[in-house]
């Protein structure tokens, strides 16, 4: 089914790293024979979503769930292992550098670390007009210091210090420049990868604003991913929730929150520090987090739910409409157990 | 009955080539025997640098300029350091934000267990060992005793805080100061080391100091709270009546800011600007420049910490000097 | 404008006028690099005029010896050559080779460094492996069979004339790899950060990546190496012309000065290996002392941004 409205389109999407190394560390004895492992760290296995356009689609998950490497795939930063994406209905994830060179202007993205996403040696000034150069170059040099002077202003930055360089500023200011570099080519679609988390509390209610002013501006779609729930509830549309790179759930904001389905969802929303509350009462989960690497068989989630049973271990839930409207991929859920 | 803790007037500098920045301004605070308290406040308040100077971990620049700490009724600020030995690591633990800072990659856990304990008591490595079990089974960290023969690097980050823990009640301290212990770690994990640590703190009877820009872990564990901006304490109090009934305009405003603080939909309420860097920390209050109630006195005069009759708490403001 | 300022400010500069080692090194080192190129316009005597040079001269002892002579302050060598005026060019030729050498080698390492992080895989793989080969052959061996076959091929008059050039090729050559190695690890490390997947974003191309923005912040390990480069070059090249395979008699460098007076030595002339040989290791020593005060500036850890 073609949504017309879908902007990205993510379908059965896998991505698998291999780490094995060389051929000398791929070596290894297993019964006395030498054999050739190979590892792979399998970050992203058959997530499938559609981002309508004017949405922000929030991504969570903790450590390990792959929303970061999900966020990448999509904007073609890494080829994905198998799966599709599609921006408007046109296929991007096969396209050369050249062809991606138009959907690149599109397609943006903003990064976590304020620090390391700001080139060190090139001014501020630099670091925004040369995108702006570089696809539209038929602007002439005083357009271009134009609109660099005008998206500091959007941004809350004075273009008086455009001639400065990163350090000088605080990683409030310096996030507020690799938004404006976002912006400088019009994008439509952006990627924010957990943009302020490494900021103060104050500093990440400033820019939460600043984000979500520019969608009203500027008619953006958001993929918004992070860890931090509350963050999370203020300002998405629609929410997905990732495990060990699986889809749990997908749900509208209200219903996630009001009604979680997914145990892991359930778990997640749980655990989060209330003010005003006095004690944990959030739901405990038993064991530790696998790794990637050694995926469970069956549900990825099955072996700390506290609703397992012997069908989780040997087959994978599919993602399935609630009558909530929420869609959950648990099997317990779908037999009507929980 | 005497004070866990006693924080004097503690007054913290960095002797830096322009001049010496003052990072500490005078902070006072009494902890009792058992109780939990929390130091509030963003990065360059100053609560991290507090926390280190409670057990003079500061160093060079760093000194502690006046102001003293007692602990147990002693002057641990006044201790030579062959002394401080005696205390660090023994009556008062610390834990880190990062686990590595506490864990040594190349030694197992069991290694790093024993020869803690074998640093503060006369027993022998046997012994030890058995003692270091216990710990970790008190910590509820599975097959405790495999655990004892891997490195760090072999256990998740959740795990390794737990070890942490572990390793900081060894010695049965009476105090732990935690500085940001779960900040690193995912919501699922972050609540359950956070449970654990509340729960060893009322069970071994242990004071507990800890220092977080999070609010909503601060309400869920402690009992009382300080809030500190640009190196003093603002506001003081037991932790309901701050998170429910903030006084200081900065409290007010990180609470406000809080995505679950209560602005609804729509644009979240932000604090202007930011904290000043030591080097240029504004005269009179220091949060005057970006209070919304800020008046002419706010400019000119320090406001000081002072409580009243209706209140359990203390708050440094001229709105409420004015009032009295 | 706003650079300089900003250098006045920094904690470079800051560093260096508080550390005496480094600001004595650096007085010496522009001391001695101003005097080796304006030898000809300071030296007493041009050694390589051959109409001035009078056998009858040589082996006069530094002039506050007995048997000295004013006109030649620090005495003078086998063939009669002032040595001050000698030394001064010998530094000269020094100065060239080893600076010449490490620009080659920098040039050669950094390109392909640069390539090799950048791109990985058989590329990279491809890359270092030559650069294992070539550290496999020792300097000195290259030198002696490149050397070999040049003066049988063209003759020892032409080596002679194209002396310096060769050594600057030979020495550049063979030390390339500790360039590409150094900025492979570099930028190992900074194609992991943010800013060049946020160019990768933009869709710039991987030439551009590579230059523009990954290049500029190598140049902490490069400048570094580069001290410690210069020094080991000036030292290949004295081994060589101590070994005889350098620079030849006629255009002596402070290596051929150190080796021509070597046999003089025990006949009492020990002024014509020693003067260069102690210029030589003054020389070193202050480039090696403000190689290590750039080390430990420059290192991330020692000092904040």
């Amino acid at each position: 089914m073609t949504d017309s409205k879908s902007l990205v389109r993510i379908s059965n999407v896998v991505k698998h790293f291999d780490i094995s190394g060389g051929f000398l560390d791929r070596i290894s004895f297993s019964g006395g024979m030498p054999a050739l492992t190979t590892t792979t760290v399998k970050a992203i296995n058959d997530v499938s979503l559609d981002i309508a356009q004017g949405e922000i689609l929030s991504v969570v998950g903790e450590s390990g769930c792959g929303k970061s490497t999900l966020g990448r795939t999509v904007l073609g930063l890494y080829p994905p292992t198998s799966g599709e994406i599609a921006f408007r209905g046109q296929r991007i994830d096969n396209l050369s550098p050249k062809e991606m060179l138009p959907y690149r202007r599109k397609m943006q993205m903003v990064f976590q670390d304020p620090y390391a996403s700001l080139n060190p040696r090139m001014t501020v000034r630099q670091i925004l007009e040369e995108p702006t150069h570089f696809h539209f170059p038929e602007l002439s040099g005083s357009q271009v210091q134009d609109k660099v002077a005008e998206v500091m202003r959007q941004v809350g930055v004075d273009p008086a210090w455009a001639g400065r360089f990163p350090h000088e500023f605080s990683g409030g200011q310096r996030q507020r420049i690799s938004i404006a570099r976002a912006l400088m080519v019009d994008p439509e679609f952006i990627v924010a990868d957990e943009p302020i988390s490494a900021l103060d509390v104050s500093i990440q209610a400033q820019i939460l604003n600043l984000i979500m002013d520019c969608q009203e501006r500027f008619g953006l779609t958001y993929m918004f991913i992070t860890h931090d729930l509350s963050v999370v509830e203020h300002i998405s549309t629609r929410v997905a929730v990732m495990y060990l790179g699986t889809l749990c759930e997908l749900a509208d904001k209200k219903s996630l929150y009001g009604d979680p389905q997914h145990p892991y969802s359930r778990a997640l929303l749980s655990a989060i520090p209330k003010l005003g509350a006095k004690g944990f009462a959030h739901i405990r989960l038993k064991g530790e987090v696998p790794t990637p690497i050694h995926l469970p068989t069956g549900c990825v989630f099955h072996t700390r739910c506290p609703f397992v049973e012997e069908r989780c271990r040997r087959e994978i839930p599919k993602l399935l409409t609630r009558p909530n409207g929420s869609q959950a991929a648990c099997h317990a859920l779908e037999e009507g157990q929980i | 009955m005497t004070h866990l803790l006693e924080v004097q007037d503690l007054v913290v500098k960095f002797g830096l080539r322009s001049g010496d920045l003052t990072a500490l301004n005078g902070i006072n605070f009494t902890l009792n025997p058992g109780e939990r308290m929390g130091l509030v406040g963003e990065s360059g308040a100053g609560k991290s640098v507090a926390g280190f100077s409670i057990i003079n971990l500061i160093s060079r620049p760093g000194f502690i300029a006046s102001g003293r700490v007692l602990f147990e009724g002693e002057e641990i600020s006044a201790y030579p350091l062959e002394q401080m030995r005696g205390i660090r690591g023994n009556r008062i633990s610390m834990i880190f934000q990062d686990p590595m800072m506490t864990l040594n990659p190349v030694l197992t856990i069991g290694t790093q267990m024993v020869e803690t304990i074998q640093a503060h008591n006369q027993v022998s490595a046997a012994h030890a060992r058995e003692i270091a079990l216990e710990k970790l089974q008190k910590v509820y960290i599975s097959s405790p005793g495999k655990r004892l023969g891997q490195y760090p690097h072999e256990l998740s980050g959740g795990m390794r805080q737990r070890v942490v823990i572990a390793i900081s009640l060894l010695t049965n301290p009476s105090l732990i100061i935690a500085d940001e212990p779960t900040t690193a770690l995912d919501v699922t994990i972050q609540a359950e080391v956070m449970a654990l640590l509340l729960e060893l703190c009322k069970h071994e009877h242990m004071g507990l100091i800890l220092i977080t820009h999070d609010l909503g872990v601060v309400s869920q564990v402690t009992e009382k709270i300080a809030v500190m901006y640009a190196g003093r304490i603002v506001e003081q109090g037991p932790t309901t009546d701050i998170v429910t009934n903030p006084r200081h305009p900065y409290t007010k405003g990180l609470i406000q800011a809080l995505p679950q603080g209560g602005s609804g939909r729509g644009r979240l309420h932000q604090i202007p600007g930011m904290m000043p860097n030591l080097t240029s920390i504004p005269p009179g209050c220091a949060f005057h420049p970006r209070c919304e109630q800020a008046m002419d006195i706010c400019r000119r005069e320090t406001p000081r910490l002072f409580g009243d009759a209706e209140h359990s708490g203390l708050v440094a403001c001229h709105l409420y000097s004015q009032s009295r | 404008m706003r650079l300089w300022k900003q250098f006045r400010g920094s904690y470079f500069l800051y560093s260096f006028l508080h550390d005496p080692v480094a600001m004595g090194s650096f007085i010496i080192l522009t001391l001695l690099t101003l005097s080796a190129f304006g030898a000809p316009v300071i030296a007493p005597h041009d050694p390589y005029d051959t109409t001035t040079i009078n056998i009858m001269d040589s082996e006069i002892p530094p002039m506050w010896m007995e048997n000295g002579d004013q006109n030649f302050s620090l005495g003078t060598d086998a063939q009669g050559r002032d040595m001050l005026s000698t030394m001064l060019y010998g530094m000269r030729i020094s100065l060239i080779i080893g600076v010449g050498a490490t620009f080659l080698q920098a040039v050669i390492g950094i390109v392909l460094g640069l390539i090799a992080g950048y791109k990985g895989g058989k590329i990279d793989n491809f890359l270092m492996r030559m650069a294992d080969v070539q550290l496999s052959f020792s300097t000195l061996m290259v030198a002696i069979f490149l050397s070999a076959i040049f003066q049988a091929i063209f003759g020892v008059a032409a080596f002679e004339s194209m002396a310096v050039p060769f050594l600057v090729l030979v020495i550049g050559i063979a030390e390339w790899p500790q360039y590409a190695r150094t900025v492979r690890a570099s930028v190992l490390a900074e194609k992991k950060k943010e800013y060049v997947e946020a160019a990768r974003v933009m869709g710039l191309p991987a030439n551009r990546i590579m230059w523009r923005h990954i290049l500029p912040n190598t140049m902490s390990p490069i400048l570094v190496l580069s001290t410690v480069q210069v020094a080991h070059a000036i030292m290949s090249e004295a081994a060589l012309s101590f070994l005889g395979l350098g620079m030849p008699i006629t255009k002596p460098s402070l290596g051929s000065l150190i080796n021509s007076g070597f046999d003089y030595i025990f006949s009492g002339s020990w002024w014509i290996t020693m003067f260069p040989g102690f210029l030589l290791v003054l020389l070193i020593l202050v480039i090696n002392l403000l190689g290590d005060w750039v080390q430990d500036v420059l290192n991330p850890k020692l000092y904040k941004g």
